[in-house]
């Protein structure tokens, strides 16, 4: 079973490159990636339902993890949406346990290898080949 | 997911949300989720854009979704990205045209690779479109891969097919070549503000004209999706063929076509399994196999003879 991950830039953050540039990564990594652009918690997790995604990412360079970040894991859990959910972009060391406490399931920081959030990603989501 | 009917019966986006992956990923469940759906759909008209890439088929089908969920339609969208053929990844970016529609609830996005699919569509385009309309979607969507001239499967899912082309690529000749410029109900020239949109529309004109068609002259429409023109009048148009197809009888034919070809590719590849597991259970069959893997017998007897085998068993 292939992997399918909904990438969003997060709220109103407009540096997208990191997101497409990671997108296509996973993409190379054997994933599918619907790529959203910039969306709000609300709507990422409407569009993970639809989808049926196993993974949702995030990336935020705006300074807006901590509000928007626990939100999207809030709203996943109430609607019932079981799909991992993990962050990447420029976000403060000592902000990392906050946002793992919170619920997000990991947090990728610049210079990351794709094959550590290839390797991390297959190991959280079940019965996947890719 | 032991109760299935709960499922159809919610009528809920977390629910469709869960079937479809099941279908998009042929699991054991799908099958009976199949079964199910199969019989309480067919009221949902099915509409297939398609066209090259980046001709503007994304942003149509989000106009196109925004003033039909405007006018309360329940609407389905499916849309369909390339799949890799070297790492079987994918990059589903028809969304991202779509943004606009995060907020409308009415709207259902199911975005899929083709999966090695080469006609246009992923394999379970047509099962996925099946469980959306037994989920009484009134419209469905379905955007294709960017095409070329031969990728023509949404014809046999659509009711009716959109072809959605740029001025400028190429001259009357090219309208008049076989293939998908045939399939269409309906015309549009996107991106009419680009140089050359009406000598495109003149020729597909000329080529609608002398087709002798009768019943339904296609119709050629000139939109800019990106500003929102002419979007009504394809509406307008949509519905005007989905009327067409009523009065002519052809909407039921479609239908009974589609249960036949259903069940006429089931029976193929249910009776493919058989022979595969009734070869592998008798070891007279996989030494003739062998024989044909070897060149001493040759394929065309030794299938007759599993088959007839098989079949008068």
């Amino acid at each position: 079973m292939q992997v399918k991950v909904v990438m969003a830039k997060l709220g109103l953050d407009i540096h997208w490159r990191g997101a497409l540039v990671v997108s296509r990564m996973l993409r190379d990594e054997g994933m599918e990636v619907v790529y959203l652009g910039n969306q709000f918690p609300e709507q990422i997790v409407d569009a993970a339902i639809q989808e049926g995604a196993d993974v949702i990412g995030l990336s935020t360079l705006g300074g807006n993890h901590l509000t928007l970040g626990p939100k999207v894991v809030k709203i996943a859990q109430e609607k019932g949406v079981d799909a991992l959910i993990i962050m990447g972009g420029v976000i403060p060391e000592d902000d990392i346990p906050l946002l793992q406490e919170a619920g997000i399931a990991e947090v990728f920081g610049p210079e990351t290898r794709i094959e550590s959030i290839a390797e991390f990603i297959r190991s959280k989501v079940k019965n996947s080949i890719a | 997911m032991e109760k299935l009917t709960e499922y159809f019966d919610t009528k809920d986006d977390v629910s469709l949300g869960k079937l479809l992956k099941e279908v998009e990923n042929q699991t054991p469940i799908s099958f009976e989720i199949l079964k199910h759906s199969s019989m309480r759909k067919g009221k949902a008209h099915i509409v297939g854009i398609t066209g090259p890439p980046g001709s503007g088929k994304s942003t149509l089908v989000s106009k196109l979704c925004k003033q039909l969920a405007a006018k309360n339609f329940d609407i389905g969208v499916v849309c369909i990205d390339p799949t890799s053929p070297f790492t079987q990844g994918a990059l589903l970016g028809d969304r991202i045209r779509m943004q606009e529609l995060a907020k409308t609830p009415n709207v259902f996005i199911k975005s899929l690779a083709t999966r090695g699919n080469l006609g246009g569509l992923a394999a379970s385009t047509a099962d996925i479109v099946q469980v959306l309309d037994a989920y009484e979607k009134d419209i469905i969507l379905i955007e294709t891969v960017g095409v070329g001239q031969v990728e023509l499967d949404v014809l046999g899912v659509a009711d009716t097919v959109v072809l959605v082309n740029v001025p400028g690529l190429g001259d009357t000749l090219q309208t008049l070549k076989a293939g998908i410029m045939e399939i269409a109900n309906l015309y549009v020239i996107n991106q009419a503000d680009r140089p050359g949109a009406n000598e495109s529309v003149k020729d597909l004109n000329m080529m609608v004209r002398e087709s002798g068609k009768t019943d339904w002259k296609p119709p050629i429409l000139k939109t800019m999706a990106t500003k929102e023109e002419g979007i009504e009048d394809l509406i307008d148009q949509i519905f005007q063929h989905k009327n067409h197809l009523e009065i002519s009888g052809i909407w039921k034919e479609k239908r009974q076509i589609r249960n036949i070809d259903r069940l006429n590719s089931m029976i193929q590849s249910l009776l493919s399994s058989k022979v595969e597991e009734y070869i592998k259970k008798e070891v007279v069959w996989q030494r003739k196999v062998q024989e044909v893997r070897e060149g001493k017998a040759d394929p065309f007897t030794v299938s007759h003879e599993i088959v007839n085998s098989l079949v008068n068993k």
